[in-house]
This record gives C-alpha cells, structure tokens and sequence, in this order.
C-alpha cells in the first residue's frame, strides 16, 4: 500500500533525465522575495483571463513553440499536450476543462461570480531556459492579457 | 508559469496558480497557489466531473479575496484515487527501464543536434 506523499518532481526529473545520460541537472526557479497585489476591483467585476501550458491542437499549435492566443468560445475540443510532461500511464488530457477552465468559468460568470472572462486565452511553451520565459514569454503574455483588459489572471501548468 | 505569475503580479496584474507539481511551485515562489494533489495533467479536476472541476475553481477564485500576503498555499480537498500508487509511478527509473532510458537519451540528443543544424530556434521539451 503506497503512503500519501507529495510526489517530489523536481527529484523525479533530475533522476529521470541523469537515466537518459544528461549530465547537467535542470535549474528550477527559485526566489528569495514574491511580489504581489490584491484586485482592483470587486471579483464579481473582474475580467477573468487564462494562461495555460497547452498548445492549440492545430498545425500551427502542434508545430510551432511559441506564444499562442485561441477564443474561449466555442470552447476547444481538444489542446496539443503531447509534448508535455504529464503523467500519461494514469489520466489522460481529453477533457480540456480538466486543465483549462472555460466551462467552469463561464458557469461562475453566468452565477455572477466574476464579471466575465477574456474573449481569448493564451497558450505558452514550457521553456529549459529561464532567460527566454524572462525576457520574452512573461512580457508578452502581460501584453496581451492587458490588451484583453484582464484584472485578474489564472494559470494552469499542467 | 510560477515566473509568469511573478511578472504578471510585479505589474500589478493579481494572480492564481492551479497545479499539481506543488515542489515546484514553491521553490520558485508565487502570489497564490491552489494545489491539487493530482497526477499531473488534470489540475482543474478529474476529467469529465463537472461537479469537481466547478469547485475547483471556485475554491482558486476566493484565494483573491482570502490571501492576504503572497506565498499563499492551498490544498483542495479531493484525492485522485484510494490507491496511491500514482505516486511512485511517475518518472520511474529502476532495472525495468534503465537500459530503454539510456537508449531515448541518445536519439534525444541526435534529434536535438539535427535541429540545430535546421535552424529550429526552440526544441520540444523531453515528454
């Protein structure tokens, strides 16, 4: 009988890339100080928008990794995850809001929950290097979620 | 994505992140974190359960309102299954695989060195 144990992936990863003959371990990210702000605005006033690790299921989703942005509606059948690194002997990703939360998202506009949900959400690539994610990625999700006018943000690695 | 939360946040845009990958998440250091103990792949919820997935995100939702200071964490409430053996399957190296690992690692490699050659400005990471 296995214990309840908070999967250690950070171990698990180093482990599995040293078995594939990588010499140099992965650096994850690690802060001393993490900023933060509260909403401007009531939450059943907000714009909601979403940022996720998965690509658009369209050739140009599944061949080009970079920064994409796709309507929320009508929500996405399907999202290309192949490439990521979930765990795929024991669930499997055929229901997008399983990690995107459109559906959810548009019940809780509907209930009044949140004002309403950004017209599009935003797809971006999982990086090896800190720098481009830094330098690149993060500035440019910014962007287009102001463009979006969002106040609030949620994010979904999967 | 805890760096694009960071940066989000640094200009003033507030922050959630739904994950599964709760060691990570912390050593970068985010706003608001609502974690679910999961394999990863399915952090809004179990596939399909609708029921689930709304919870889910209401709970990520009122962490706008209830976090008072950055750091925060949370747990939902739902586990994946009574067994767990989940846990110790992801990313498995033991005699079983050790052999077919080495062997990826090599055509991995191979793949990354044509690429480079054709000029591909950003690799696939290793599924």
């Amino acid at each position: 009988m296995t214990e309840v144990y908070d999967v250690p992936y950070m171990q698990r990863t180093r482990d599995y890339y040293r078995a594939q003959g990588y010499t140099t371990d992965y650096q994850w990210a690690q802060n001393s100080a993490t900023p933060f702000c509260m909403p401007a605005k009531l939450l059943s006033e907000c714009r909601v928008g979403i940022v996720t690790t998965a690509m658009p299921d369209t050739e140009l989703g599944r061949n080009n990794r970079k920064i994409h942005s796709t309507l929320v509606s009508p929500i996405p059948e399907s999202m290309y995850t192949e490439e990521l690194s979930w765990h795929k002997t024991v669930t499997h990703t055929d229901d997008v809001n399983s990690f995107i939360p459109l559906k959810q998202l548009m019940v809780l506009k509907n209930e009044g929950g949140i004002g309403s949900l950004a017209p599009r959400f935003h797809s971006v690539p999982t990086e090896y290097s800190q720098r481009t994610t830094l330098e690149y990625d993060a500035p440019e999700i910014l962007a287009r979620l102001r463009e979006d006018e969002v106040d609030i943000a949620i994010l979904v690695p999967l | 994505m805890g760096l694009i939360a960071r940066h989000l946040e640094a200009n003033g845009l507030p922050t959630v992140i739904i994950g599964s990958a709760i060691d990570i998440i912390e050593h970068c250091g985010v706003p608001r974190f609502l974690y679910t103990d999961f394999p990863l792949g399915n952090p809004c919820g179990v596939p399909y359960d609708h029921e689930m997935q709304l919870s889910i995100i209401n709970q990520a939702i009122a962490l706008f309102r209830s976090s008072s200071e950055t750091n925060t964490t949370e747990r939902t409430t739902y586990i994946w299954s009574e067994d767990n053996s989940w846990r110790d399957g992801y990313s498995k190296v033991d005699k079983s695989n050790r052999e077919e690992l080495a062997q990826r690692g090599e055509a991995r490699r191979r793949l990354q060195a044509e690429e480079k050659v054709a000029g591909l400005e950003r690799s696939a990471m290793i599924p």
